[in-house]
């Protein structure tokens, strides 16, 4: 490149020196090929936003403007739509690539009509308005592309919803027309409606090849499990209607039905369990004799008396859901949105996204011959379950049924899921409601193990620069039998710390880390030095902890590893004079947090410190130089729900809290900046996730009248 | 002529450039197609916003939807046609399973059938059919089972076998309970043979339930088959060894990211994969090992790699592999499961599956997502980016869930049985069984009881998962054998005592004294409701699931117990941190006798304890469940034979539970030398025979669950002020150390 910037500059100054003829001809020949060339590569660079022009300009334009494609009779119709298919076998996971986002692809084909040959549209409706949300809700998703050589899922334009407005040969033929049809592998189809009179099959009976089908109504002899996704019929009084979340409470009935075509047989039943249970139960059926203008859809009576509907779903415990010539029934969502607890008698049904969601928790699932039975099984279930399926119930409609934009969605994520199964969403994240997220924990170290005693544990110290009591610290500690390791966090730039001929001489491995900034949450750094999983943080100046008080520290450790577990313990309180949180380091009967000054904890912690310590608590901790083990406190709390653990009796500490900011004294400016990072830490927190016990741990003989040469830890509590 | 070719060269020059721009442009377009990101300034074309979006018709008319497709066909009608038309492998509990069989009085029963003269059965059946007949589903009164197993081991339907049955199909016809199979179940280990091994087992299964391993899911009937883990004829029938997971490293990469070692198949069904795996090893951090050496005449099918590739599978070793390697490749050999499978879970190797359409072990329940890589044999090269992309959190996660489930449903034939005859279970009792979340959670499904309670809240083990904290009251349950003579009894003192926490909603008095227990005026008033039942003489009737029993919190008492009020409330208040846990006072431990290979029980002081007396503790109400019903009637009925050892037996049951010792707190010491708080010298424990019984009772317990539940402690909980050099106002819990 340089090579000809160099002689193109020169160039004219060779011109003059050949011969006329010569030179018109070569720069004649040069210019063209030069132009020729650019040309080309205008064009090589800028073909995509030429054609787009053309066809996507027009930002809003009518559906009717949607080209028309008129369908040859003999147009090829797709195969029927293989049962055994499986995403191993059917689908095409070449398209879906490795990529870091572990996200699928998802394009859609652009709006078309399809007509035949006489020119009759293939569907009665064509573009339905809840097909065309869902269309636009995956549009404005992070699944959506709209290259098609990118994409990993497509999904036609043709508005399959509802199979009774189709012409099933028709649209069919319509599918295989797709450009990118190839027997129809990683196609998906939304389908709600399947089947038609009189028999109703349970699956769209359009031709399909190979397409997964996201279809409402599926039984379990249609449902191709780990391939289909299983999706609910759309209620549109989901968006008329606004009923607010109900609170629990006892209400008016037990059990509701509202369902306006029940076949006879159940009527009978339900009747009979009526006249048995009386007023808890409500039967519901259309109204004859409404006055005209009136919704019959928005009314059901009993008796003469008219009721609205789905409101008068609210007023009771559980409401049932009969199957009728459909499995998939879109009373269950009116349900669902009432809060109420779905009582889903319809055997072989396949309930929707059941791929994720437990609907044994927000649902009660009753074979239909066990009609007669239903009062009784629902009277078995305890009061407080019912108010929490109801939650759960409520909660499901709002994550997942509400609307065309909730169905599309989470029938994409379950597909996202099963190509990136090491991505997938967790139960969890499935089912619990915001609330339970927000209460429950998730304790990442869940497995209740006691880990063995021979790893031992390291001991992190952070010094400055109190040389004298640093190595009074490391020799005191380096008579802990389970002592692994010695770790001393050099939080001092400006001295070097003493020579190596200079330290105590130790039977373990002592390293010294040196810091570039003397930040407290250097004392938390997952050092690569820490091989053990436990760490016992330890200030300069805790020189009276005895070699028993750490071993026994250790062997409590040892069996609650998930908790910190420290000497020195703290209390926070609630100040209702002032309305907000306060430090308390007097001698209180509870403790909610202990002083990392001197406390074990797993080394996962000091990886959670560092890196995932939520809001700007960890910059806050190294300006103020203060409170890094409250925050420690709050971040193990928080994500595990346990107390700290205290152990052993009380002990004169020369003011443990004073150890990082020299100097200061145990005064009241010191309290109230801890009740400051008290309050602060909650705030970014957003909740109080100290726990306060009562109790804290003892060896098993201690203070017992017992030989002191027959206990394991003699020495604890000596002042 | 030189300037001739010092054009030809500029123009050569240009087109250089011009190419090379090109390439360069293309290159940016190939390298945006493989990331699949966008190149900035593109603008992404949407779903288009139709001007006439508010006039497009409804998919369906609201009337059309309420109406749900009108009422249909007659529901007797159709489960009429069902029945006939859904058989064989069309299967479902709906149509191929008989519910009223299991409608009785009894409810879940399984039966066995005898086993007949001259028939050979392999270890692993042996184990299977223990496992059912020492359940407490088991029956031997086929009129009252719901359901059936088979005698005959069909466990290796491999026709060149030795273990293979031949004439199954006939023999079975033959029995009168046989019903096409109805309410049977049919286990399965191999099926098929060389060289495709189909799915078939060389007899019709008709209506039978599979519980099979390597199912595939083309065959796999769903809600109706279960798939059940490959297991060697060596596993363990109870207890099993426990996961090798010892501690929570971090980070937690092991030496080895991905391992596999084993066999290549040149040919044949599987060989694609099996063929494939040496390409992804790299001799650093993922060693993929495989050998051609396996079958009588590999050496026809030998290929160039073979003679290299078994010289580099000598060197490693695959248990140490196992226990030093994140991820554990998990192929599919010539059927679709493999031993390896299992052996990784319990190795907290994480499986990393490559056996395309593998109906995974339980799947039913079991959320495998969490505990496995699921990978797809079209994509093995993809596993290693995919397997290093995997987060530091998640590998803990995942490798704590392989040793949760491995425990929970795979340690032993036992649990495998039991699992299998769970779901089958919770199947035909849909509205009392157990969901998703208890399956998946500590401590496993088979702990939990549905028919205590379908609520998550009424156990022990959720309460963090749930965000929700234990009740503020509990239930005293008090055990009294001797008759009431007088108001200065213990008993008496011990009512007012608990009657005084302000945490105690009511008393129950098991009475179990050979007099009728007194009238109501007998006892002291008391602030609290006070029930007496009647405990019918046996020990283990403590224990039972009295209904009346509301809190969550149970006080279990011995009638001589002598406490304080404040070491009632203290303990309580303790037990609320730990719910899962007993709570109590006086310790005993246990230990392991090398000399007489015995396990040994002590109620010596020790500086370890991993028993404490139900005599005085808390614990969960569930626990009484369990210990009624999980536990089987042989060990209770032992208890009350011997009047004794309910309690260890209640310590081994909540141990097993948990895998954690209980928790003993601060006791006010009454007397000196006598560690126990007790009262009459006709204390049972006084008796020497009382002791040896106890030392008896734990190893039976040990034998029964297979394996020594108890975990030892080294600790007490004490007040947080308790003997501190403070002033006494300031305790809470001041009279816990007076002498």
């Amino acid at each position: 490149m340089c090579a000809s910037v160099k002689y193109s500059s020169r160039g004219p100054a060779l011109i003059p020196r050949m011969k006329t003829k010569h030179r018109i001809y070569y720069i004649t020949l040069f210019s063209v090929v030069l132009l020729g060339l650019i040309a080309t590569g205008m064009f090589q660079f800028w073909p995509h936003s030429i054609e787009s022009t053309a066809e996507w300009s027009l930002d809003r334009r009518s559906v009717h403007d949607a080209p028309l494609v008129r369908l040859p009779l003999s147009s090829p119709i797709p195969e029927r739509g293989d049962l055994s298919c499986r995403m191993h076998t059917c689908f095409d996971v070449y398209r879906c690539g490795y990529n870091p986002k572990n996200r699928i692809k998802v394009y859609i084909y652009p709006l078309q009509r399809f007509v035949d040959e006489v020119g009759v549209p293939i569907s009665s409706t064509g573009l339905s308005r809840e097909y065309n949300d869902l269309l636009s809700a995956i549009s404005d998703s992070d699944f959506y592309t709209d290259d098609v050589n990118r994409a990993c899922l497509l999904i036609p334009s043709i508005d399959v919803l509802n199979q009774n407005s189709l012409r099933i040969r028709e649209t069919a033929q319509a599918l295989a027309m797709l450009p990118r049809w190839d027997k129809g592998v990683n196609h998906l189809l939304f389908n709600m409606l399947p089947g038609g009179p009189p028999d109703y099959n349970t699956a769209l009976d359009v031709p399909r090849d190979r397409a997964l089908l996201a279809g409402g109504g599926f039984s379990t002899w249609t449902y191709r499990q780990g391939y289909d996704v299983s999706i609910p019929v759309y209620s549109p009084l989901s968006a008329e209607v606004d009923l607010p979340e109900r609170q629990p409470g006892p209400r008016r009935y037990f059990i509701l039905s509202s369902q306006t075509a029940i076949h006879r047989e159940y009527r009978v039943e339900l009747e009979r369990l009526k006249e048995e249970n009386g007023e808890a139960l409500l039967l519901l059926d259309k109204c004859s004799n409404l006055s005209q203008g009136m919704a019959s859809a928005r009314k059901r009576c009993y008796k003469g008396q008219v009721y609205d509907y789905p409101q008068i779903l609210q007023e009771s415990s559980f409401c049932v859901v009969l199957r009728g010539a459909r499995l998939g029934q879109a009373t269950l969502s009116d349900v669902l949105q009432a809060g109420c607890v779905p009582v889903i008698m319809a055997d072989s049904y396949i309930l929707p996204f059941s791929e994720v969601l437990d609907w044994k928790r927000a649902s009660v699932v009753i074979p239909e011959e066990k009609l007669p039975e239903m009062y009784t099984i629902l009277k078995s279930i305890p009061h407080r379950q019912v108010e929490e399926m109801q939650r759960q119930a409520r909660w499901f409609w709002e994550a997942y049924f509400r609307s065309m934009k909730t169905i599309g969605l989470t029938t994409l994520q379950i597909i996202n899921d099963r190509i990136y199964p090491y991505a997938a969403r967790t139960y969890e994240q499935w089912n619990n409601p915001p609330v339970v997220k927000w209460s429950s924990v998730n304790n990442p170290l869940f497995l209740p193990l006691i880990p063995p005693r021979s790893p031992g544990f390291t001991a992190v110290v952070l010094t400055y620069d109190r040389i004298e009591s640093l190595f009074r610290v490391i020799t005191e500690i380096s008579k802990v039998p389970s002592l692994a390791k010695l770790l001393v966090v050099w939080n001092n730039q400006n001295k070097s710390p003493p020579e190596e001929s200079l330290w105590p001489k130790v039977a373990v491995p002592l390293k010294v880390v040196r810091t570039k900034e003397n930040k407290l949450s250097n004392r938390f750094f997952p050092f690569d030095e820490i091989e053990t999983e436990a760490v016992l943080a330890i200030d300069d100046d805790i020189i009276m902890l005895t070699s028993d008080e750490l071993q026994f520290g250790y062997e409590v450790w040892r069996e609650f590893p998930d908790r910190l577990v420290g000497y020195p313990g703290r209390l926070h309180l609630w100040d209702h004079e002032m309305g907000k949180w306060k430090y308390e380091s007097e001698w209180t009967n509870e403790v909610s947090m202990v002083l990392t000054g001197a406390a074990f904890y797993h080394k996962y912690f000091n990886y959670l410190y560092t890196y995932k310590m939520p809001g700007d608590i960890k910059n806050w901790v190294d300006a103020h130089m203060n409170c890094e083990d409250i925050a420690m406190n709050f971040l193990v709390a928080n994500i595990t729900g346990k107390a700290p653990i205290k152990v052993t009796p009380r002990k004169k500490f020369k003011c443990p809290e004073c150890t990082a900011i020299d100097g200061l004294s145990l005064d009241q400016t010191h309290m109230v900046e801890r009740s400051e990072c008290i309050n602060k830490f909650a705030s970014v927190f957003g909740t109080m996730p100290l726990k306060v016990v009562e109790h804290r741990a003892d060896p098993v003989l201690y203070k017992d009248d017992f030989p002191e040469k027959l206990k394991s830890f003699p020495n604890i509590g000596s002042l | 002529m030189q300037a001739r070719k010092k054009y030809v060269l500029l123009a050569l020059c240009a087109c250089c450039w011009l190419l090379l721009f090109y390439w360069g442009g293309l290159q940016e377009r190939l390298l945006g197609l493989l990331t699949l990101t966008r190149r900035p300034g593109e603008v992404l074309r949407p779903w288009p916003d139709w001007l006439d979006r508010a006039l497009l018709p409804p998919y369906a008319e609201l009337g059309e939807l309420q109406l749900g497709g009108g009422p249909g066909e007659s529901p007797r009608q159709r489960r009429q046609t069902w029945a006939g038309v859904y058989k064989g492998s069309r299967c479902r509990m709906e149509t191929c399973f008989d519910f009223s069989r299991c409608r009785g009085r009894e409810g879940f029963r399984v039966y066995v059938y005898p086993p007949e003269k001259g028939d050979r059965v392999s270890e692993s059946y042996r184990k299977i059919l223990t496992s059912v007949t020492e359940s407490r589903y088991y029956t031997a009164d086929p009129r009252e089972a719901c359901l059936f197993v088979l005698g005959i081991d069909t466990l290796d339907r491999d026709q060149l076998s030795a273990q293979f049955v031949p004439d199954v199909d006939d023999r079975i016809r033959g029995y009168p309970l046989w019903n096409d199979g109805r309410n049977h179940v049919i286990f399965n280990l191999y099926s098929g043979t060389w060289p495709n091994y189909t799915e078939d087992l060389g007899f019709r299964v008709g209506q039978a339930i599979l519980a099979k391993a390597s199912l595939n899911v083309e065959h796999f009937r769903p809600g109706f088959d279960v798939s059940i883990p490959l297991f060697s004829k060596e596993h363990p029938q109870k207890g099993g060894e426990r996961g090798w997971l010892l501690r929570n490293t971090v980070p937690p990469r092991r030496k080895h990211l991905l391992m596999f070692k084993g066999k290549r198949y040149l040919t044949g069904i599987g060989s694609d994969t099996r063929n494939a795996l040496h390409h992804i090893h790299n001799g650093k951090d993922i060693v993929s090992l495989t050998t051609c050496r396996h079958g009588k005449d590999w050496e026809k099918h030998k290929d160039a790699r073979c003679d290299h590739d078994n010289q580099e599978y000598e060197r490693f070793d695959y248990q140490e592999l196992l226990h030093n390697s994140t991820f554990c490749l998990v192929p599919r050999g010539r059927r679709l499961g493999s031993f390896r499978f299992l052996e990784s879970l319990q190795a907290a190797c994480i499986p990393v599956l490559l056996s395309n359409g593998w109906e995974l072990p339980f799947s039913e329940v079991i959320q495998w997502n969490q505990a496995v890589i699921e990978g797809d044999e079209r994509l093995l090269l993809q596993v290693p980016s995919t397997v290093r992309a995997v987060g530091f959190d998640r590998v803990l996660a995942l490798r704590q869930r392989t040793q949760m489930l491995w425990e929970a449903y795979f340690s032993s034939v036992d649990k495998i049985v039991l699992t299998t005859l769970e779901i089958i279970k919770d199947r035909v009792y849909s509205h009392i069984s157990r969901n998703k979340f208890m399956w998946n959670s500590l401590p496993g499904g088979l702990l939990i009881l549905p028919e205590y309670s379908t609520h998550l809240a009424h156990y022990p083990f959720y309460y963090l998962n749930l965000g929700i904290s234990p009740g503020q009251e509990f239930t005293a349950v008090i055990h009294a054998t001797s008759p009431l003579v007088s108001q200065s009894q213990p008993i008496m003192k011990l009512l007012q005592v608990v009657s005084k926490s302000k945490y105690c909603s009511q008393i129950i008095i098991v009475w179990n004294s050979e007099k009728p227990p007194p009238p109501r005026s007998k006892w002291p008033p008391m602030p609290v409701p006070l029930t007496v039942t009647d405990g019918r003489r046996k020990t283990s009737s403590r224990f039972l699931p009295h209904v009346a029993i509301e809190t969550e919190a149970v006080l279990s008492l011995e009638e001589d117990t002598v406490l304080l009020t404040n070491e009632v409330n203290f303990a309580f208040n303790v037990w609320r941190s730990f719910p899962e846990r007993i709570v109590g006072y006086p310790p005993r431990s246990h230990f392991w006798d090398p000399v007489k290979k015995v396990w040994g029980y002590t109620s010596k002081w020790t500086n370890e304890y991993s028993i404490v007396l139900t005599g005085a503790a808390f614990y969960h109400r569930y626990y009484h469940h369990l210990f009624s019903q999980y536990l089987p009637s042989s060990l209770r009925t032992m208890v009350d034979r011997m009047s004794n050892c309910e309690d260890i037996l209640m310590n081994f049951l909540v141990s097993s539970a948990t895998h954690l010792p209980p928790i003993k707190v601060a006791q006010r010491k009454q007397y000196k030398d006598v560690p126990v708080p007790q009262s009459t010298k006709t204390a049972p424990w006084a008796n020497p025979e009382h002791f040896s019984q106890r030392q008896e009772c734990v190893n039976a317990f040990a034998s029964w669950f297979g394996y020594m539940p108890l975990v030892h402690s080294q600790f007490r909980l004490d007040p947080v002020l308790f003997k501190d050099h403070v002033s006494v106002l300031r305790k809470r819990y001041k009279d816990l150390e007076r002498a």
